[in-house]
């Protein structure tokens, strides 16, 4: 767009581009970034299910009956999936990005990412083990 | 006819346009050049009117930092090969005010770097008078990594937090901070953390991750980023403790 003529010699006018509310649809990595912020929403949802999941087998075997029940619904089930895919989300791209955080060094040499990512797998790995063990025993 | 590659190249000036505008250019293509040497022809031959900063051609000065088809890159080490099947669009580092075609305005990263006090704080009275501050390769090692930054401010044109909030301190100025707090010679660390745990300084970071991945030096500002949080929610928690670390 051609305009008179405004040029000071000392004051040049900067152009600043505007960033869109969208900038985050633009890039794959910027999409994966909001998507993994998002996803901690989804994470407080399963631990308030998983809370009132105890609060009801504490109350007694009826209310819990009742709450396995509400489980069961459709829109809790689809919840739930969402849920659960979401929490996946989020706990493979922080455990890929905790090697960024974490640097261990031992006699020296500083352990390889790779190791530091995958000993947050198998810590995962260990403890669903566990809790599912406790669960189903 | 010797083969041409298109490059759309941003102009912006300020004295005829509000907004920038794009002029086209073809250029020869050879596999040995780089989006540098195009922009190089298009100066010597067909547009001398047109504006860029560039200095060594060899990836250290740090000059050439622009967006190649929405990429920042250096353009002395990006090859036009890389674009072969299509146009080249060469715009300026985004994130930044542009003052002239593909030349941006830095002076807001220039204080922001100075803030963070990236020199060597030497509080122990000693002076290089009196000899060499020796050092073993490890300690070289600690923070060599973050000492190879040529401040291209590509991190800071890929990082979305540096577009949406202008008060952060920004990748490359605290991975300069790290550079210096793991250095052994330094004893600024202090005096750095009540600049960076601000919440302009690291705690503005959301680890996008993005810097890490468009430096072309492999510095890992994220890395440093991360690194400094632990560090300051460390001394934070220390600070609360009856005997913690005492300023």
């Amino acid at each position: 767009m051609k305009t008179a003529s405004t040029y000071t010699e000392f004051h040049p006018r900067w152009h600043r581009t505007r960033i869109s509310t969208y900038w985050w649809m633009g890039r794959w990595a910027y999409l994966k970034f909001i998507l993994r912020e998002l996803s901690s929403v989804f994470v407080a949802c399963f631990v308030v299910v998983t809370l009132l999941q105890l609060q009801a087998l504490n109350r007694g075997p009826v209310q819990y009956a009742e709450f396995q029940r509400w489980l069961q619904k459709p829109s809790v089930i689809a919840l739930n999936g969402i849920s659960f895919l979401f929490v996946l989300f989020h706990a493979v791209t922080w455990f890929n990005l905790a090697p960024r955080a974490l640097v261990v060094r031992i006699g020296g040499k500083r352990i390889p990412d790779i190791a530091i990512a995958a000993a947050n797998y198998v810590a995962w790995l260990v403890l669903s083990a566990a809790i599912a063990w406790l669960m189903i025993v | 006819m010797a083969e041409t590659i298109r490059l759309e190249v941003a102009r912006y000036r300020p004295e005829e346009e509000t907004e920038p505008t794009f002029d086209a250019f073809e250029v020869p293509f050879r596999k040995d050049w780089v989006v540098l040497d195009a922009l190089n022809y298009i100066k010597d031959k067909l547009d001398g009117t047109l504006s860029y900063r560039w200095s060594c051609r060899m990836g250290v000065c740090g000059s050439c930092g622009m967006m190649v088809n929405g990429e920042p890159k250096l353009t002395c080490a990006t090859f036009l090969s890389s674009y072969r099947s299509g146009t080249v669009r060469v715009e300026p580092l985004q994130n930044f005010p542009v003052i002239r075609d593909l030349v941006i305005e830095t002076t807001d990263f220039l204080r922001k770097l100075k803030s963070v006090k990236p020199w060597i704080v030497a509080q122990n009275g000693a002076s290089s008078q009196q000899g060499e501050f020796l050092q073993t390769p490890d300690q070289l090692n600690a923070y060599k990594q973050y000492s190879m930054c040529i401040n291209c401010l590509i991190c800071y044109a890929a990082c979305p937090v540096c577009g949406l909030d202008s008060h952060f301190v920004g990748p490359a100025a605290i991975a300069l901070a790290q550079r210096y707090n793991l250095d052994s010679r330094d004893q600024g660390s202090d005096q750095r953390l009540d600049i960076l745990s601000q919440h302009e300084g690291i705690w503005g970071c959301t680890f996008v991750g993005e810097c890490t991945q468009a430096c072309p030096k492999q510095v890992d500002p994220a890395g440093a980023i991360q690194r400094y949080k632990l560090t300051a929610a460390t001394e934070w928690l220390k600070s609360l403790l009856p005997l913690g670390s005492a300023k």
